[in-house]
């Protein structure tokens, strides 16, 4: 039904009014009556063995309740972390599987894996006697960066793990490329470090935990993407009980971008520890120890060529990376350089590629999903290359990329690494985007930049993205009164699920916005669900909540004959109202959901009251894509690049709410910004200590870093799901970092520089410019 | 412990405290004012961002005892009722916030802003948005929503 409210239309957010007043209810907004105070102590070395721990002063300091270590959890039989996915599990080679530990025993393997923990009735006495637990540690060798750790006589992480591998993957046809390689035209090379970054939502991961011995029943408050997925691996892998016994409950969450999308050894730890304590036991990081005990995203390393002919034909393909893992392979983690090479062959008909990396262990924290996870890789290596190759026979950059792009009538449409892509009109959204930043008129820009001394440079790229994984449910439930209950399997930590799913129930239902309302985030509440991350609620989600209205239009039906005096075949419904086809009987779709809960009267199968299950289960991923261009003013003298206009245009398939889609592609973008210009998790290459372990270390982007975007959409219907949408959470961060680095290289060609690292700071442009010159 | 005594949101406070407690400590678990927030520990972030005697301050950067005296407001006591502050209500229509952790903090500085300077051009609110760092908007709907209230408060 066409409304204000309905799909397609710019709703205002439902969920803002308590953000805007303060009355939103994050972990640490939580107290619970007699709560107490964990700290974690964590390994300073990135490897040793642990030789002694001396809890002793700890135990006896003001207030200290409980000393935790890694032996009380042997002792306890407590399990650890493992895989949420292999290469194996899908049919590719066998990996190293490592169980990270909810506290360490014997060695440790990175700065920051948990070695203690200490409850106190203060988080002050907590820290205090934090203090006084003494550890000896034996530091031994460590290993930092992946293209070390495969190294001959780097020290190894794990012992059976040779040459620090996890696994190896490969696809594509070797020879073939080799062959196309050899004897092509011109070969385009990039060497590519996609930085290690960090996360940082800002409200930092915190977890409560509590227990209650005459129910049996433990409840873990904490700041998560995917309640039910915290509630396997604590209950089930972690303390060995019935998931049920393990109520987990996820309020508002201030961001999480894919990190809260794992589960973590803190979420465990409170658990296990109010069971001993009887009281709740809450754990909130500072920013600094977030930044420590964090999972890290990205690390790949890569060596990538593309073969053209003198028509600017792509005829070949092939990179070779390595991805660091960390010390664990833990969670989603073993995903990203799947993604990776799933997603490598962008939006372009390529006759021969192979794709290889090797997944390698270092002494530093686990690498898991960072927004995009994989696809960022994948496309800032092609649209690297395409530009390269561009430069290297003298093309255009549009024209190179739709000589080469996959057309509207390919699809469905299988790559080379086995994805099969939907839908796309890669043309027309590039051409938008082309029209959009007044392309044709660049060479006026840059003219009146280089007056000012400065060096401009424009960037383009076309990304794609794979949404919409596994299956979900969603619930629709009436009330006595005539309103509506969503509960949803998904999870919304900024989105705006809230306002999106009330617009799809009340645009199915005919039911008013204003009288439906969202349940989420809590086991007791839903029945099941597999949370938000890898952009999957529009698609999962959405298509599940149809189904769900569906089935209770169809419950309905049986109600409203009642109502009606019709037989359920005399039925129609159309726009909320249950007409008698063909007269002018009609009730809305609220007086039935009333009549379904009399008393008395309906027959029992018929059932007492009105609700529906939906149900979906992805069978075909969607492929939002778009094209990205950015013009980028340098300075010369100092290096600093100032990002001078942004514009996208996006695929997004059909649309739900065009200003959270935007909203979507604007932060999507700075994040792409923030590890093309800004942000990167550096760790010593000898000692494997974090030196960019604060916000004053670590370079957020921030309001000045970035200018105002203007974006437009190119929408093509996806035919993977019955709404037609494609997921919009990550393609902005997808397709950003290679534009600005494009627009950089673009820039300071002139000058001789043909590749710049990430992140561009300004130190390492200037130093470019310096050696190019 | 240090006694100090506050007018937080309108009403008399008072509360003992140690000398060691921030201000942003005293409203959070002293008064339960959890809308202000916590974002890190070096005064970067902004999300704690509170008025003082009628200026925007980082709270975790104040003691408490050094507010003792002074006429504070909190995201809490900004709207009339339901009726939101001008900026609260800019937030809203252009889509401002998402996860929501920042906006507090936000809301509060963008008012500081707007009142050190009622012209202000996108550039003028981007530099002096920052000392607050958000995550998920991108700044975009930020900085649209700065500039419109800004109009309606001059009105």
């Amino acid at each position: 039904m066409a409304s204000q409210f309905g799909i397609g239309q710019p709703v205002r957010r439902s969920e803002d009014k308590r953000f805007l007043t303060g009355r939103g209810t994050y972990v640490d907004d939580i107290n619970l009556p007699r709560q107490t105070h964990a700290v974690v102590v964590y390994s300073p070395h990135a490897h040793a063995d642990i030789k002694s721990i001396d809890t002793s002063a700890a135990k006896s300091a003001p207030g200290v309740l409980l000393v935790l270590t890694g032996e009380d959890a042997q002792a306890d039989g407590l399990g650890g972390y493992g895989q949420a996915l292999m290469p194996e599990d899908v049919g590719g080679p066998p990996g190293f599987r490592t169980t990270r530990p909810v506290l360490a025993t014997g060695r440790v393997r990175h700065v920051g894996e948990r070695v203690a923990l200490v409850i106190a009735e203060t988080e002050e006495q907590a820290r205090d006697a934090a203090e006084l637990i003494e550890i000896d540690y034996a530091p031994l060798p460590a290993t930092v960066l992946a293209e070390d750790a495969v190294k001959d006589g780097a020290p190894l992480v794990w012992d059976g793990a040779e040459n620090n591998l996890c696994f190896p993957l490969m696809m594509g046809d070797a020879d073939a490329t080799e062959k196309a390689i050899a004897s092509a035209h011109y070969v385009a090379k990039v060497h590519i470090y996609n930085n290690r970054l960090t996360t940082n939502p800002m409200e930092m991961r915190g977890t409560i935990g509590d227990y209650n011995r005459a129910m049996d029943e433990y409840t873990l408050y904490t700041s998560t993407q995917n309640p039910h997925g915290v509630r396997a691996e604590v209950a089930g892998h972690i303390l060995h009980m019935h998931e049920t016994k393990l109520r987990v409950i996820a309020r508002d969450v201030g961001g999480g971008f894919g990190l809260k999308g794992g589960v973590f050894p803190e979420d465990a730890l409170v658990v296990w520890a109010a069971g001993k304590l009887e009281r709740p036991v809450k754990w909130v990081p500072s920013r600094s120890e977030a930044m420590i005990l964090d999972d890290d995203g990205r690390d790949q390393t890569l060596d990538a060529e593309m073969a053209v002919d003198k028509d600017g034909k792509i005829l070949a393909m092939r990179w070779i990376a390595l991805n660091n893992l960390g010390a664990y392979v833990v969670g989603p983690g073993a995903v990203v350089p799947m993604f990776a090479l799933g997603m490598s062959q962008g939006v372009y008909k390529i006759p021969t590629m192979l794709v290889a990396t090797k997944a390698v262990f270092t002494n530093t924290p686990p690498t898991t999903p960072y927004r995009g996870a994989g696809r960022p890789e994948a496309t800032y290596t092609i649209e690297r290359l395409m530009d390269a190759a561009a430069r290297g026979i003298g093309m255009d950059p549009a024209e190179i990329r739709k000589r080469n792009f996959i057309q509207p009538s390919e699809f469905p449409f299988e790559t080379h690494t086995h994805q099969i892509y939907d839908s796309g009109d890669y043309a027309t959204a590039l051409d938008k985007c082309l029209e959009l930043s007044d392309y044709k008129n660049f060479a006026k820009r840059r003219a009146e930049s280089e007056k000012a001394g400065k060096k401009r440079g424009l960037g383009l790229s076309y990304y794609i993205d794979n949404t919409g994984i596994f299956n979900d449910r969603m619930e629709l439930r009436f009330d006595p009164s005539g309103s509506l209950t969503i509960v949803a399997g998904t999870f919304s930590h900024g989105q705006g699920h809230e306002t999106t799913y009330k617009q799809i129930a009340s645009d199915l239902l005919g039911v008013p916005f204003e009288d439906i309302k969202l349940v989420q985030g809590d086991t007791a509440a839903v029945s099941f669900g597999r949370g938000t991350y890898a952009s999957r609620s529009a698609h999962v989600g959405g298509s599940a909540l149809k189904a769900a209205a569906e089935a209770v239009i169809e419950s309905g039906k049986k109600f409203a004959g009642m109502m009606l005096e019709a037989g359920e075949s005399d039925l129609e419904f159309v726009d909320g109202l249950y007409k008698v086809t063909g007269t002018d009987k009609a009730i809305p779709m609220t007086e039935v959901a009333k009549f379904a809960y009399i008393p008395a009267g309906p027959p029992s199968e018929l059932g007492t009251g009105l609700e529906g299950v939906g149900n979906f289960a992805t069978t075909m991923s969607s492929f939002p894509n778009g094209a990205h261009v950015c013009e980028v003013e340098i300075d010369p003298d100092t290096g600093k690049v100032v990002i001078d206009r942004f514009f996208a245009v996006d695929d997004m398939g059909n649309i739900i709410n065009p200003l959270l889609v935007a909203g979507q592609i604007h932060g999507g973008i700075v994040q792409g910004v923030g590890q093309a210009l800004l942000e990167d998790m550096v760790y010593d290459r000898e000692s494997g200590q974090l030196l960019s372990g604060s916000f004053l270390d670590y370079a957020m982007p921030r309001a000045d870093d970035v200018p105002s975007f203007q974006i437009g959409m190119s929408e093509v219907p996806s035919p993977s799901n019955p709404l037609g949408v494609k997921g919009a959470g990550e393609g902005g961060t997808v397709g950003a970092t290679p534009t600005v680095i494009n627009a950089i290289v673009d820039a300071l060609e002139s000058a001789g520089v043909t590749n710049m690292e990430l992140p561009a700071t300004p130190e390492r442009v200037w130093r470019a410019l310096s050696k190019a010159a | 412990m240090p006694q100090i005594r506050m007018t937080v949101n309108g009403k008399e406070v008072s509360g003992e405290v140690e000398g060691r407690t921030l201000l942003v400590q005293f409203l959070r678990d002293h008064l339960g004012l959890t809308g202000t927030h916590v974002g890190c520990d070096t005064t970067q972030c902004g999300a704690c961002t509170v008025h003082v005697n009628g200026r925007a301050m980082k709270s975790c950067t104040l003691l408490a005892a050094h507010a003792d005296g002074a006429d504070v407001t909190t995201i809490e006591g900004l709207a009339d009722g339901d009726t939101l502050h001008p900026m609260q209500e800019a937030f809203r229509e252009h889509h401002a916030l998402q996860c929501g952790f920042c906006t507090p903090g936000m809301v509060m500085s963008a008012i500081g802003l707007v009142k050190d300077n009622p012209k202000m051009s996108e550039k003028d609110v981007r530099h002096g948005l920052e000392g607050n760092i958000c995550r998920c908007t991108g700044y975009h709907n930020i900085v649209e929503a700065i500039l419109d209230a800004q109009t309606k408060m001059g009105a």
